[in-house]
């Protein structure tokens, strides 16, 4: 009998208490327990990014951490973004980019952006893709999913 | 008044996928849970040919959470996966659903574990005894068509399950004197069509219709449920296939898996909704692989340049099984069917065969075969052009079949026509300012400069004269599509192809639209669905804009009819005065309107408007097909730069001109072209499936499997030549596996050339860094 661990957790300004198994993965909590199926798994070690979520601001790959991890933590989803006007703009320009297909990989790449654009460092295109290359997408080729970095990066800057 | 309707097709009209997608509301098979649901877990072989001598699964039986653990015996009435052919020295092989006494490669399925959950089943797995003894296995293709070699189907008694020459003309000129020719043997190795989106399937009870659900990640549901019913015995009305949003399939998930039935089979035993969700690691070792072809050719030419004759050898290496529905013939089919390119060559000879090793299946993957045949015959004519000493974009005009030879059969019998082969080369050169790379010298230069051409043809959209696969029993040349307005005046449109990325719930309405005059906000498109339509396939071959948008066509067309019919008995006029738009129907004459709303509501409730013979479901049926298929081509020009110390290869510049007939929206196609290419980078720089000597997977993660990233691939500049129309009603070719035919060859090409210098010709693909590297310091040629 495996021991079960009470959680505490802040899920997209949402509080949730749950019990789990110590070897539940942050990423099935997320979409199983919490039914916030935004989140999406495409290769559990680590790799493709499409588990992307922020723990308190900062981006991690939920399919790497377990759940327990999350105790006592802020979590934010792609399902955050659209109920915010400011993080709305990064889906609306990426629809208008058509910087998504499929879809699979995008609510990674969504929460990767919006740590990316909060951030003053990145600027030139040069730097977005290598502040991107760590999400993979094998539907876009990356060019548009660029371009609306770009168009987000400029807007940012005048404000 | 305009007579015309708003215009749709020709527009960037943004997605209706994006808002659910973007903001985590998409769903996709994963994302089902179901009240009371099983979750499946493959208890896989890590041996690549051996014989099953035991397995014991008593220990696993006893953990808590496990519903039971199932081996062959426990299905000994299903019939194995049996993919027919109609062709002609093909042997179908028989792949059961769990292994019976042998095991043919790494990853396949020998037992199958129900849980509470996916942690569960893995616990158990790790408690199942197995016992395999090791047979020899046979991993490479030159070795598994040698008459020792052991045999992987006893019962076809040879390893070579199919076996093909293409003839056309004569081989007499080669006893001349002043024929040129060059030869090679090239290499692709295998790929994997990596969807992010793995494979996965969740079965439920529909209890109110006693019948079944199975929600799959397929690409081709109506394939996949009419296989279903036939192995299953089950009746079609009692089964239904649905793929909800599908995160990408490239090929990957267009064909029927052992996982798909058994879900199925487990739903129907256990009377619970059953999940499985591949890891990527399965998925990497189970999902249909591809590309994996030898090539040996030689292009006869004269001293002019004027080609005339193509020969060789094609190994296709298909691995354990003949895949269903597309059998083993596939892919090294079509590398030979397309090897002849966009030129014209009268003396062709080609012989093919397709062998068995001990590896995963292979399949569909972008591009088909002509990724393979389009990296062959392009190289073979840059190396014929440093021989000919003439320039290989002009070598290639010279031999370009041209618009007045239209229609032109090449030596495989496939038809060109109506496509601007030699307008997409042309402009693709102008595009990157092709002379100034003719003084390029990279002897002294740190960073070496190569420029590569390759220009293709390709069959899309292709109707029932020719099978997708050769010899398939398979109707993929029709579609049928239903467009209806309901008494809300709302408009449904449903069709048997299955979108998973392609934005074709965009695309398709975007055409009813404008044939229909709707309002394309009032469009609902309905597809992944096999209850919805009696008969469709799914989306793939490059099909499904061109068949589906053509359908779309017909119906709108018929619905615009009876809606002018009517409108024309409530208006008292004449029927050559309505007009329709925007969904709205208008009297020309006069200031009268109504909305398709007020129309539906005249045809189903209100009892006094329309008379009885007017008052018919607003609903028109058609089905299509284009019988042959429509020619698509395009010129791929990519310009690399290799760091002499590090071996890095860049692409710096890319071109596209391509020719898909009329684009429906601009901005959907240029993004299949993105991810086509970036499909391509992959395959010549860095994807491959390597099995070591013993068959094992040496990338089977993410981490060893290298798939392309943002600064790996570069942005695209892309022309459109609209001026080759099909014959189809849309004149729309199709489009989506284009992107990564030509860049394969045009990459391999352009990285010829940085290192021309060193007098090396590169024939194996990935041509990864370290092997650059090897072959640089060794010096091969």
């Amino acid at each position: 009998m495996i021991n079960k661990f009470k959680i505490e957790t802040i899920v997209n300004d949402k509080k949730y208490t749950k019990i789990i198994e110590p070897r539940l993965l942050a990423s099935d909590f997320i979409r199983d327990n919490l039914n916030l199926t935004g989140t999406h798994v495409g290769c559990e070690h680590g790799v493709c990014g499409s588990c992307t979520i922020k723990i308190d601001g900062v981006t991690s790959r939920s399919c790497l951490k377990f759940a327990v991890q999350l105790h006592g933590k802020k979590v934010e989803t792609v399902e955050s973004l659209n109920s915010n006007p400011q993080k709305k703009l990064i889906l609306k320009t990426f629809k208008k980019f058509h910087a998504l297909q499929c879809g699979f990989c995008t609510p990674g790449f969504l929460i990767t952006v919006d740590e990316l654009i909060e951030n003053e460092k990145f600027q030139s295109e040069n730097e977005i893709r290598k502040a991107l290359s760590g999400n993979l997408c094998r539907c876009t080729g990356y060019e548009n999913i660029i371009k609306a970095v770009l168009e987000l990066i400029k807007i940012r800057n005048k404000k | 008044m305009n007579d015309e309707s708003k215009k749709y097709i020709g527009k960037n009209v943004l997605r209706f996928e994006d808002d659910r997608l973007l903001s985590g509301k998409g769903v996709y098979t994963s994302d089902l849970n179901f009240p009371d649901q099983l979750h499946l877990c493959f208890l896989r072989s890590d041996t690549a040919h051996g014989k099953i001598r035991s397995i014991n699964k008593d220990k696993a039986e006893k953990l808590k959470g496990i519903y039971g653990i199932f081996t062959h015996e426990d299905f000994k009435d299903v019939p194995p996966i049996k993919s027919p052919s109609r062709m002609k020295n093909y042997y179908a092989t028989n792949q059961n659903i769990l292994c019976v006494d042998k095991v043919r490669y790494v990853g396949e399925p020998i037992a199958v574990i129900v849980a509470d959950n996916r942690y569960i089943a893995e616990d158990a797995i790790e408690l199942v005894d197995v016992e395999i003894e090791n047979l020899e296995p046979v991993i490479n293709v030159k070795d598994s068509i040698k008459s020792n070699s052991a045999i992987l189907h006893n019962e076809i008694k040879s390893n070579t399950i199919l076996e093909r020459t293409f003839n056309k003309g004569d081989i007499q000129f080669k006893r001349d004197e002043k024929i040129l020719s060059v030869k090679n043997n090239f290499s692709m190795t295998r790929k994997s069509p990596v969807s992010m989106e793995t494979r996965s399937y969740v079965c439920n009870i529909d209890k109110i219709n006693d019948a079944l659900t199975l929600y799959s990640s397929s690409q081709v549901p109506g394939v996949i449920k009419d296989a279903l019913c036939q192995f299953l015995k089950i009746p079609g009305n009692k089964l239904n296939v649905v793929a909800p949003d599908v995160g990408g399939g490239f090929g990957g998930k267009a064909s029927l898996y052992p996982e798909e039935i058994i879900t199925v089979l487990l739903c129907q035993k256990f009377k619970r909704p059953i999940k499985w969700i591949s890891d990527r690691f399965e998925d990497l070792m189970s999902t249909s692989q591809g590309f994996e072809e030898i090539m040996e050719v030689e292009l006869f030419f004269k001293s002019s340049g004027e080609f005339i004759g193509l020969f060789g050898n094609i190994f296709g290496d298909v691995g354990s099984y003949s895949i269903y529905p597309w059998t083993a013939a596939l892919e090294p089919m079509q590398v030979a069917g397309f090897l002849q390119g966009p030129y014209k060559i009268d003396n062709f000879n080609v012989n093919v065969k397709c062998v068995v090793t001990n590896k995963p299946p292979t399949g569909p993957y972008r591009g088909v075969g002509r990724p393979a045949a389009v990296f062959a015959i392009e190289r073979l004519i840059d190396i014929a052009s440093k021989k000919l000493k003439i320039d290989p974009a002009k070598l290639r005009l010279q031999n370009m079949i041209d618009k007045k030879d239209f229609p032109y059969k090449i030596g495989s019998g496939i038809v060109w026509d109506k496509a601007g082969f030699k307008n997409c080369l042309k402009s693709a050169l102008k595009i990157i300012k092709y002379k100034k790379f003719k003084k390029i010298n990279n002897k002294n230069n740190k960073n070496w400069i190569g420029i590569g051409i390759a220009s293709y043809g390709e069959l899309t959209g292709i109707g029932s004269k020719i099978s997708v696969a050769p010899g398939m029993p398979l109707n993929t040349g029709t579609e049928t599509g239903i467009i209806e307005i309901d008494a809300t005046g709302s408009i449904s449109a449903t069709f048997g192809i299955a979108s998973h990325g392609q934005g074709l719930e965009t695309t398709l309405a975007q055409i009813i639209a404008e044939m229909l005059g709707a309002k394309i906000e009032d469009i609902k498109i309905n597809q992944g669905n096999t209850s919805f339509i009696k008969h469709g396939t799914g989306t793939y071959a490059s099909r499904s804009a061109a068949i589906a948008g053509s359908v779309a066509i017909k119906s709108s067309k018929k619905l615009k009819q009876q809606i002018i019919k009517i409108a024309s008995h409530i208006f008292e006029t004449n029927k050559k005065n309505i007009h329709v738009n925007e969904g709205f129907i208008f009297e020309k004459n006069t200031n009268k309107k109504i909305s398709f709303h007020e129309l539906a509501r005249a045809v189903y409730s209100d009892m006094e408007t329309l008379p009885i013979k007017l008052r018919k479901p607003l609903i028109a049926l058609e089905t299509y097909d284009p019988i042959f298929g429509a020619t698509t081509t395009a010129t791929h020009i990519a310009v690399v730069e290799i760091d002499s110390e590090t071996y890095k290869i860049k692409i710096r510049d890319y071109v596209v001109s391509e020719d898909c007939g009329k684009v429906i929206n601009p901005m959907i196609v240029d993004g299949q072209v993105h991810g086509g290419v970036a499909q391509g980078i992959g395959a010549a720089l860095y994807e491959e499936l390597r099995y070591d000597e013993s068959g094992q997977l040496q990338t089977a993660t993410l981490a060893d499997y290298l798939l392309p990233t943002t600064c790996e691939v570069p942005n695209i500049k892309i022309e459109h030549i609209e001026k080759f129309l099909p014959d189809n009603l849309g004149k729309f070719k199709g489009m989506g596996e284009g992107g990564t035919i030509g860049s394969v060859a045009a990459i391999a090409n352009a990285v010829s050339n940085a290192i021309s210098h060193l007098n090396i010709e590169i024939t194996e693909l990935p041509i990864s860094r370290d092997k650059l590297y090897n072959l640089i310091k060794s010096g091969a040629k």
